[in-house]
């Protein structure tokens, strides 16, 4: 059996559920929350990148060289966000982040 | 053959990615997700986009993860305290899971495919960093362009976000130094001997 499309689009599906599943199994600690985001912008990667070479066209890696950067940027901002938060508040816990609550 | 390794680094990447969910220490977290990307770089080097694996390893490993680890190990957070109730989300965390895994496999099987029957990712280039770079820096320069202001931005907002300028802490002040005049700074006294001044 050749290695095929519907291989990497598997794993890319696996990844992807596993992504969101970890967003809701570690629903307090936000710094597994991005990891997790980082793991779903991986499996679009992937998704991407099989697709660019399977069909025979370059310009799925331009898109997943994009999301590469997005995923960089975000990754960078988030995290400032996280540490001025915790300088703030002194905790990282998603639940607290409830001051506008009326 | 190739189809071999596939088998064997895409287990390395589901576990992985298991792992990083699932690990009680964060740390332990940011290096199954190091694992995760490498053994992605490797799924990318089979199909032979050995560009963007190498973006992978260099981006994702050397700068995204890294940060990561900074970030964990900075901030003095009790994770056990954090971890604790997690077990009443599982259910509702499958059941969302399955959901988006039935939804994927729905699209796929129904959904309509195309041919998908060529290897090569880039005809008429020798390798394939050179035919992204034919593409990346004449049809997608304005994209090119506009990923070069969105890391410039980032950059801005992460440097404007954490920068904190403490009272306590000496600064050098170039324009005080450099508009210093000696009658601000020396000061002649003609003392009487025997006296001091």
């Amino acid at each position: 059996m050749d290695l095929g499309l519907s291989h990497y689009l598997a794993v890319s599906a696996a990844l992807f559920t596993i992504g969101v599943v970890g967003i809701f199994v570690n629903r307090k600690n936000i710094i597994v929350i991005l990891m997790a985001i980082e793991l779903i912008l991986l499996s679009v990667n992937l998704n991407l990148v099989a697709f660019s070479v399977f069909n025979g066209t370059i310009t799925g890696q331009i898109f997943a060289m994009l999301v590469l950067t997005v995923a960089a940027a975000e990754a960078a901002v988030g995290l400032a966000v996280l540490v001025v938060y915790f300088r703030n508040r002194g905790d990282i816990s998603v639940e607290s982040v409830d001051l506008m609550k009326g | 053959m190739a189809v071999y390794a596939f088998y064997l680094i895409a287990l390395v990447v589901l576990v992985s990615a298991l792992s990083v969910i699932m690990a009680r220490n964060p740390v332990h977290s940011v290096l199954w997700l190091i694992l995760a990307f490498f053994s992605s770089a490797g799924l990318l080097v089979l199909i032979g986009a050995e560009f963007l694996a190498m973006l992978l390893v260099v981006v994702y490993v050397g700068a995204v993860a890294v940060l990561f680890l900074f970030v964990v190990m900075m901030l003095d957070v009790d994770f056990v305290e954090l971890k604790q109730g997690t077990l009443r989300y599982w259910p509702f965390a499958v059941l969302v899971g399955v959901i988006f895994a039935a939804e994927i496999v729905l699209a796929t099987v129904f959904g309509t495919t195309t041919n998908a029957s060529t290897f090569d990712a880039s005809p008429g280039a020798a390798t394939n960093t050179e035919a992204i770079g034919k593409v990346m820096y004449t049809q997608y320069l304005l994209l090119f362009q506009m990923a070069g202001i969105i890391l410039l931005v980032a950059m801005i907002g992460a440097i404007v976000l954490t920068l904190r300028h403490r009272p306590e802490t000496k600064r050098q002040n170039i324009a005080k130094q450099t508009s210093r005049r000696r009658s601000d700074a020396v000061e002649l006294k003609d003392p009487t001997p025997g006296q001091g001044i």
